[in-house]
């Protein structure tokens, strides 16, 4: 919870900084002092995995930029350049790939706790739109930068998805030439994109900013659901979730480094290691893996603008979450009807990234997939319009517990399981 | 005031992304037909994008001719050298009628449609299949079949010679 | 609670049957390309390193069978003695490059053509990438039935199935096509390649050609020797990153360790 500051400068050093800039008290409030839930779980340490991503990327991305040329004749080669020749270049690029999927997985986990445990609700709303903001940013910028490589898959989806904005009535092809900068996809769409791809990441760092402040003035949402009562409710971040969060980032960088070392193209698609070529175009345009639920939504559909209005429509949906779910308790420990209801959404986001992945024609036990992606789009939309807001009202809660320091540290009856 | 300041400033950071006069002179495409055979099509590339030429076969145009355009799912010519409204007639696709020439970019998603062959048929309407999402176009590039909403565009074009022709 | 677990125990199963009922699912035209044929690597897992015989063998195949139509643009002869790779001897190298004519700069007359019209050449130094057997696209297609072969560097990397692609698609050519089924002029019956006719004419024949290491040239012996050095080709940095991976992995989960004991020490009483 933001209060008075109960920083005292010890040395000469500390006094003489923080009283012409106050950084010293903004670290020690915000990272050492904050009182924080003391029941915070394994889900809980996804931020501070997503501070360390964005730090990863940008750092290695930089580097990067110092070899990378982003004219079409020369991107794809200068690219195998810094894979060949620059010294641990292989390892500072792969990284990078990596990273962005590394980077996606914890966004995902961590949006997945904020609707499980109820975090987007009041008073936390805004914490959840800027976050839903940073989602979108993230998107656009691995959406550029998978465009960077100059492979046939990064010309193509490239021209898949700005061709959508050509659906839009009227305004649609202008629209679609300004982006490119040319009648098609380019030289000149290549330069912009790396600019932009340079530019979004710091963007997303200043919004993460806002995203933490906005945390820090009501202060971490729990497990439990239920507002922090008292001082026993709470420990300070530091030590106690400073080397929580520290431990369970070591088993996330040992999970990217067996990627990095061991599977490098995992998440990759060979199609990219060809040179773009406009002339021909792949048997199987695909995005990368963490934007294949919302092509999935986008080819079920077989109108074109429409297609793109479901699209843009999955992803706008999630800013109104915070008055969708009328639920009048947050965490879904003690909501066993909406429980249900989060883990059938969760499998159908995995069956609607399977279905994006898959060709258009594609059939399982001789049912098409683009129903199956039609239906799962449906369940995602039913979730958030019709099943928050009716099942908050028809559900019957389970008993909350009194406190967090009553469920964490008292002798009662066992918290109620997960 | 202010508005038309900001306007003012605002405009060149715009407007410096629509193409450069580099890219505009580059719109224009001069194309040797005289080695296409009857029943080929050659692809070029015009503005950056695949430009269909295909030589027609009697049949093919025959069985062009013979579709009711009222049953087309686009009915709209996009012929770029006719008026917006002109129908999706055969003679609404061409200059000469031997001749089609196409812009080979499926109109669905961007992708490059596969020509139909005799050898190798590609689609049910003999003229093209998108491998993309299926769509389906016929002897006169018009849309048939699948998620495509548009007829394949007729770009700018006419004949310098009767071997030769000058494409945007 | 017990519905919570009927209902993830549905879920585990569909999903883990769908995985299972593989050949359930279709989206294949009549003329798919086969599945690879199962051959291991050496270099393949994460404790493989390439065949320092193999690679060279592999590189003998390039040069004297696959170099006359397919590029190998991305390695210079100087890669050809570094480690990790085929590991021949500086000297080796300079001779293998000297022995290729790359083009040569303008003379100091301007000139970039000799009398009789044909590119100035130069040998081939340490410095020089391989170069392309035809100089562009169209002069590619023109000596190939309108076939384009592609630059092998990445090759291994580029296609779905990798090394056991490559392997397959050069020991596939024997393969009798089914019974009606017509193959175009210029065209080859390869049923490891999308739609079964294939540009390229079988490129290997038993001892086609003659090992400097006495080993037997059987046709699988140059396509596991030219898929293995083809393989370094695309991704010469192996060695270094599987070394460095097991180095990065061993440091994180001895500090995971370390964190997990004060992780302990700190929240003791706090639980």
């Amino acid at each position: 919870m933001s209060g008075p500051s109960t920083y005292d400068p010890k040395s000469g050093l500390e006094k003489w900084i923080d009283s012409r800039l106050p950084l010293p008290r903004l670290m020690h409030d915000t990272m050492s002092t904050f009182p924080t839930p003391r029941n915070l779980n394994f889900w809980y340490t996804f931020g501070g995995i997503l501070t360390f991503c964005l730090g990863v990327q940008i750092v290695t991305g930089i580097v990067l930029a110092m070899h990378y040329v982003s004219t079409s004749a020369l991107a794809f080669n200068s690219v195998e350049a810094i894979m060949r020749d620059v010294n641990y270049g292989w390892l500072i690029r792969y990284v990078h790939a990596n990273g962005a999927s590394m980077f996606f997985l914890a966004v995902y986990i961590h949006m997945f706790r904020g609707l499980y445990y109820g975090s987007y609700k009041a008073p936390r709303e805004l914490i959840w739109i800027i976050g839903v903001l940073i989602y979108l940013l993230m998107m656009a910028t691995a959406f550029f930068g998978y465009v960077l490589p100059w492979g046939q898959m990064s010309f193509w989806g490239a021209t898949v998805i700005t061709n959508m904005f050509s659906a839009i009535p009227v305004v649609g092809s202008a629209i679609a030439t300004w982006l490119w900068g040319d009648f098609a996809v380019g030289d000149a769409t290549l330069n912009r994109f790396f600019s932009l791809h340079y530019l979004l990441p710091f963007i997303i760092a200043g919004v993460v900013g806002l995203h933490v402040w906005a945390l820090h003035v009501p202060g971490n949402n729990n497990p439990l659901g239920i507002d922090v009562k008292t001082p026993q409710d709470t420990v300070p971040f530091h030590p106690y979730y400073t080397v929580k969060d520290a431990f369970y980032l070591v088993l996330f960088v040992i999970l990217f480094a067996s990627f990095v070392f061991f599977e490098p193209d995992f998440f990759g698609n060979p199609d990219n290691y060809q040179p773009a070529n406009p002339l021909v175009t792949p048997p199987e345009i695909v995005p990368e893996w963490y934007l294949l639920p919302f092509y999935a939504m986008l080819r079920s559909i077989p109108d074109k603008l429409l297609g793109v209005i479901v699209m843009a429509g999955a992803i706008v949906t999630l800013v109104f979450i915070p008055w969708l779910d009328t639920s009048r308790v947050r965490s879904c420990r003690f909501r066993p009807l909406m429980k249900q209801f989060f883990w059938a959404f969760a499998v159908v986001c995995v069956i609607l990234g399977y279905c994006g992945a898959q060709s258009v024609e594609a059939t399982a036990f001789g049912v098409p997939l683009v129903w199956v992606a039609r239906i799962a789009t449906l369940y995602y939309f039913a979730f958030f319009w019709l099943i928050m807001p009716i099942v908050g009202l028809i559900e019957t809660p389970k008993k909350l517990p009194a406190s967090i320091a009553q469920s964490v540290l008292g002798d009662s009856a066992a918290t109620p399981a997960e | 005031m202010g508005a038309v300041g900001v306007a003012a400033v605002a405009w060149p950071l715009i407007d410096q992304m629509n193409p450069s006069a580099a890219a505009l002179a580059l719109g224009t495409s001069e194309i040797d037909i005289a080695s296409i055979q009857p029943g080929q099509q050659i692809v070029f590339k015009h503005r950056g994008l695949p430009l269909f030429v295909r030589r027609r076969t009697p049949a093919e145009i025959a069985s062009a001719k013979a579709v009711d355009v009222n049953s087309l799912p686009d009915p709209l010519a996009r012929n770029a050298n006719l008026p917006e409204n002109a129908p999706a007639t055969d003679a609404s696709r061409v200059v000469k009628p031997e001749w089609l020439v196409l812009i080979g970019v499926c109109t669905h998603l961007g992708c490059t449609p596969t020509v139909s062959t005799p050898q190798q048929p590609e689609g049910e309407y003999g003229g093209w299949l998108c491998h993309c999402h299926g769509s389906a176009y016929d002897t006169a590039g018009r849309i048939r079949k699948g998620p495509a909403p548009r007829n394949l565009d007729v770009p700018t074009y006419s004949f310098m010679s009767d071997t030769r022709i000058k494409v945007g | 609670m017990r519905l919570t677990k009927l209902t993830r125990n549905l879920a585990l199963g569909l999903g883990l049957g769908l995985l299972a009922s593989h050949a359930a699912f279709a989206a294949e035209s009549a003329t798919a390309r086969h599945h690879p044929k199962h051959v291991e690597f050496e270099f393949e897992g994460p404790f493989g390193t390439y065949d320092r015989g193999a690679l060279q063998r592999g590189f003998q195949v390039y040069k004297e069978v696959c170099a006359s139509c397919h590029g190998l643009q991305h390695i210079a002869f100087r890669n050809l003695a570094d480690k990790g790779g085929p590991e021949f001897s500086e000297a080796q190298a300079r001779a293998l490059a000297a022995a290729v004519k790359v083009p040569a700069e303008p003379n100091d007359k301007g000139e970039t053509t000799d009398e009789s019209g044909a590119p100035l050449t130069r040998p081939g130094l340490l410095a020089d990438r391989y170069p392309s057997p035809f100089p562009n696209e169209n002069a590619a297609r023109a000596n190939n039935s309108g076939s384009l072969p592609p630059d092998l560097s990445l090759i291994v990397k580029a296609r779905m199935g990798g090394p056991q692609y490559i392997y397959s698609l050069l020991t596939g050519f024997h393969e009798k096509a089914p019974a009606g089924f017509k193959v175009p002029d210029n065209k080859h019956f390869n049923p490891y390649f999308e739609g079964w006719t294939i540009g390229m004419p079988p490129p290997l024949s038993n001892n086609g050609v003659t090992y400097s290491d006495g080993t037997k040239a059987t046709i699988d012996q140059q396509a596991h020797d030219v898929v293995t050095f083809l393989a370094w080709a695309a991704e010469p940095k192996m060695e270094d990153r599987k070394r460095m991976g097991f180095a990065v992995l061993i440091f994180l989960i001895t500090l995971a360790g370390l964190l997990f004991a004060a992780y302990r020490r700190v929240w003791k009483d706090a639980h």
